[in-house]
């Protein structure tokens, strides 16, 4: 049975990026029996061709996809290379790490409340600094350049590349590196872009191609602060995804092609730039340069990284604010009334909605745990560890754009019938969580002495008896991490429950998207509240759990 | 029977090219002590004996336990110890709970309660059964690392160098209970170390692995 969870496990994860990518290609191509089309023909498009904002919605694609990678990698280097093995350092590596499991669309619907023309910023210098006793009439967010997108964007991505980056300073020994080059007269900047950096960037290349396909094709932060006349290519797909006329469909597949093909395109064009910078990089060292006044670096990397974690924490205070506002007046800094009011209006549903979102992850997050443990244990046994080529497989449902394969997932499964709702939601929630399950639990899992198994099996302790009794309790710890990663990934999945739900699975996640077009600031505070809630309680818990659990195990602590 | 533990005609690959050859009979009782330098594959030979050879390499000859051939048993069903140079006990279980991890299945949950209060006993540990094992010294755990590997019940012991962690005045005192032990319990033993202290304190046989791959 183990031998096989390998297989399995693949086939989980790629089976319906491989199955939806197909279901997108055949109506790109004219071929839709539920609407009486078939192909092949190039109409489609034609038609996609005609679209007015064809031009405008690829460019902002690669615009804010390109940008937003840039910057945050920009941020999490440089901030790094300033301050890594700092008390400062540890400081904001323990503000941002929660920042992570935040959901995309709270973070965003947070960063809204922050800057919109209404928004606490500008109630905070108003009216002594601008003059404004009501709200400015400017386009901050949804501007047209996709300004607003690309900060929701980075305030997300610099915890995640920030961790990663963390993650691979483990193995690239940094300290000794660094010693060297500052014992040579080299600032502390410059000493770990030469020495450490390139080391560095070759382990989080695959994380930094998954922000960029990400970055390019989210769908719920660019309907909350992404451009709408024209939207984002993603969103323009699912409109065309959902329009009631199903011909639209076929438009819509050929936009994701499109998409994929764009995808495509900017990582090609990412890996150019990683030879160029290579190439500026080896010139930079042979020069010699020393680096002198690094200090405007380091002091403005700190202020950028610090920055785009309070973004995201003030948002959530904002969203908790709103959620018990009763009147508020522009410009006052909080709200003239507090009141439960809202809480009473959205909180019943809201709640309900938690359980349904519950359901969803517990149920995908138990199927990760069950085919990542079992892919582990096979490995052990075997002594055979991932390959390269592995990795690159566990990475590739997340660069692969989820428009271009969650649509035609569902297209394909109303083709053979299959009902659409809650299982098949699951099982798409799986593609998402076992990458991430995998990458979270594969590192401590590995570094296991495995003398512990060969002292249990001389003392008689049979391959699962040393699996259940000695490795898992061992391990509790990161298995509990794994575990609240794997439900915050699922928590924050928009597409997947949105489309193979059929509007009939709705979770945190939906409901609140739903709400961004509306403009009900308290609901959207009660909702985006509690979605941040669910990624934030089970981390907590996997913090707190194995403290209890082993309160008399000083050895389990260290 | 004679209980000995032998090695016919041992000898581990790497990549085809031959890293080790042992062929050798250890009686009980005795103590043979494999020399050589690091790197040279003596911890390889134990995973080969213990079954958990890692697949890069590529282990022929046998194994015998007392005249029965062990080569093809996994490693659970082989009724061998080991102990290593860190005592690996258990971090989430009690002293107690790693003594009963290693007891055979069987008997009263009072009998097996004794049998762990008295060998705890023997190594002058009494009273230490619900002890966290992270708060002992490690003179200590090494003594509760012994005591449960004796308590599985084996039929020979391997030695990884076992005591190259201990401080020198401790390391004579764990030493010289753990070989007291074995000639007690008439067991064989296979200890691979690169300190030739141990090797004569063993007071048995001495082979020296020789690096194949020299240059």
């Amino acid at each position: 049975m183990l031998r096989f969870l390998p297989a399995l496990t693949l086939f989980a994860m790629l089976g319906p990026v491989a199955a939806g990518l197909w279901g997108t290609v055949l109506p790109a191509f004219g071929h839709l029996p539920a609407a009486g089309l078939t192909g092949p023909s190039l109409d489609p498009f034609r038609t996609l061709l005609d679209w007015a904002g064809l031009a405008s919605a690829s460019r902002l694609s690669l615009s804010t996809g390109l940008i937003a990678t840039s910057v945050s990698l920009a941020i999490v280097i440089l901030f790094v290379a300033g301050w890594s093995g700092t008390r400062t350092f540890r400081l904001l590596e323990r503000l941002l790490s929660p920042l992570l499991s935040v959901p995309h669309a709270a973070a965003a619907f947070g960063l809204a409340f922050l800057i919109a023309p209404s928004g606490w910023i500008a109630r905070l210098v108003s009216p002594t600094l601008t003059g404004w006793d009501r709200p400015p009439d400017l386009l901050i967010l949804q501007d047209p350049l996709g300004l607003a997108l690309i900060a929701g964007l980075v305030v997300k991505e610099v915890p995640f590349l920030l961790l990663m980056t963390i993650a691979a300073l483990g193995q690239a020994q940094p300290r000794r590196s660094l010693m060297v080059a500052q014992s040579l007269g080299y600032g502390r900047v410059t000493g770990w872009l030469k020495t450490v950096f390139p080391r560095v960037y070759d382990q989080i290349r695959l994380p930094v191609y998954v922000v960029l396909a990400y970055s390019m094709s989210v769908v719920d932060v660019a309907m909350i602060l992404g451009p709408s006349t024209p939207p984002t290519l993603s969103v323009q797909i699912v409109k065309w995804m959902g329009d009631p006329d199903l011909s639209m469909r076929l438009t819509g597949a050929a936009a994701a092609l499109l998409q994929l093909a764009l995808v495509i395109f900017a990582l090609a064009f990412w890996w150019g730039g990683e030879r160029a910078i290579a190439w500026l990089g080896r010139i930079w060292i042979e020069t010699g340069h020393r680096g002198q006044k690094e200090a405007p670096i380091r002091v403005i990397s700190l202020g950028l990284g610090s920055v785009s974690s309070l973004a995201v924490l003030l948002g959530i205070a904002g969203l908790a604010v709103w959620s018990v506002a009763g009147f508020w007046s522009f410009p006052n800094s909080l709200p003239d009334a507090i009141t439960l009011k809202n809480w009473d209006r959205h909180g019943p549903a809201a709640f309900q909605t938690f359980g349904e979102t519950f359901i969803v992850a517990g149920i995908a997050v138990g199927l990760a745990l069950i085919l990542v443990l079992g892919c582990l244990e096979a490995e052990h046994r075997s002594g055979r560890p991932l390959s390269r080529r592995g990795i690159w497989l566990l990475y590739l449902p997340l660069l692969v754009p989820q428009t271009a394969f969650l649509p035609g997932l569902q297209t394909l499964l109303l083709n053979i019938g299959a009902d659409i709702g809650r299982a098949p939601v699951i099982f798409a929630h799986l593609v998402f969580v076992l990458p991430y399950v995998f990458l979270s639990l594969g590192d401590p899992w590995r570094s296991w002495d495995t003398r512990n198994a060969t002292v249990a099996g001389a003392l008689g302790t049979t391959p699962w008896g040393v699996f259940w009794r000695v490795r898992l309790p061992m391990l509790t710890r990161p298995i509990l991490t794994a575990t609240a990663v794997g439900i915050a990934v699922s928590v924050g999945q928009y597409l997947a429950t949105l489309i193979i739900g059929g509007g009939r699975v709705a979770t945190l996640t939906t409901e609140a998207v739903a709400l961004a077009s509306g403009g009900d600031r308290r609901a959207i505070g009660v909702y985006g509240l509690m979605q941040t809630f669910a990624a934030l309680v089970p981390f907590a818990l996997a913090l707190t759990i194995p403290t209890l659990l082993w309160r008399n195990r000083r050895g389990m602590h260290e | 029977m004679n209980k000995s533990l032998s090695l016919r005609n041992v000898c581990i690959l790497r990549d085809g090219i031959p890293l080790i050859e042992v062929d050798h009979e250890v009686s009980a009782g005795e103590v043979l002590s494999v020399m050589g330098p690091s790197g040279v594959g003596k911890s390889t030979l134990l995973a080969y004996i213990t079954g958990n050879l890692h697949p890069v390499f590529k282990g022929m000859g046998e194994v015998l336990l007392n005249g029965n051939d062990i080569t093809g048993l996994p490693p659970h069903k082989r009724e061998i110890g080991i102990l290593f140079q860190d005592d690996l006990l258990f971090p989430h279980m009690s002293v107690g709970e790693n003594l009963a991890f290693g007891i055979p299945r069987g008997g009263s949950r009072a009998e097996r309660r004794s049998k762990i209060e008295n060998a705890l006993c023997d190594v002058g540990l009494d009273g230490f059964s619900d002890r966290d094992p992270a708060t002992l010294s490690g003179g200590q755990r090494a003594r509760v690392a012994l005591v449960r590997m004796l308590l599985s019940d084996p039929k020979a012991l391997l030695l990884d160098e076992a005591f190259s962690r201990l401080d020198a005045e401790l390391r004579a005192h764990v030493r010289e209970l753990v070989f007291r032990v074995v000639k007690e319990r008439n067991l064989p033993v296979l200890m691979v170390t690169h300190d030739l202290e141990d090797a004569k304190s063993a007071g048995g046989p001495i082979i020296e692995l020789e690096s194949y791959t020299k240059k």
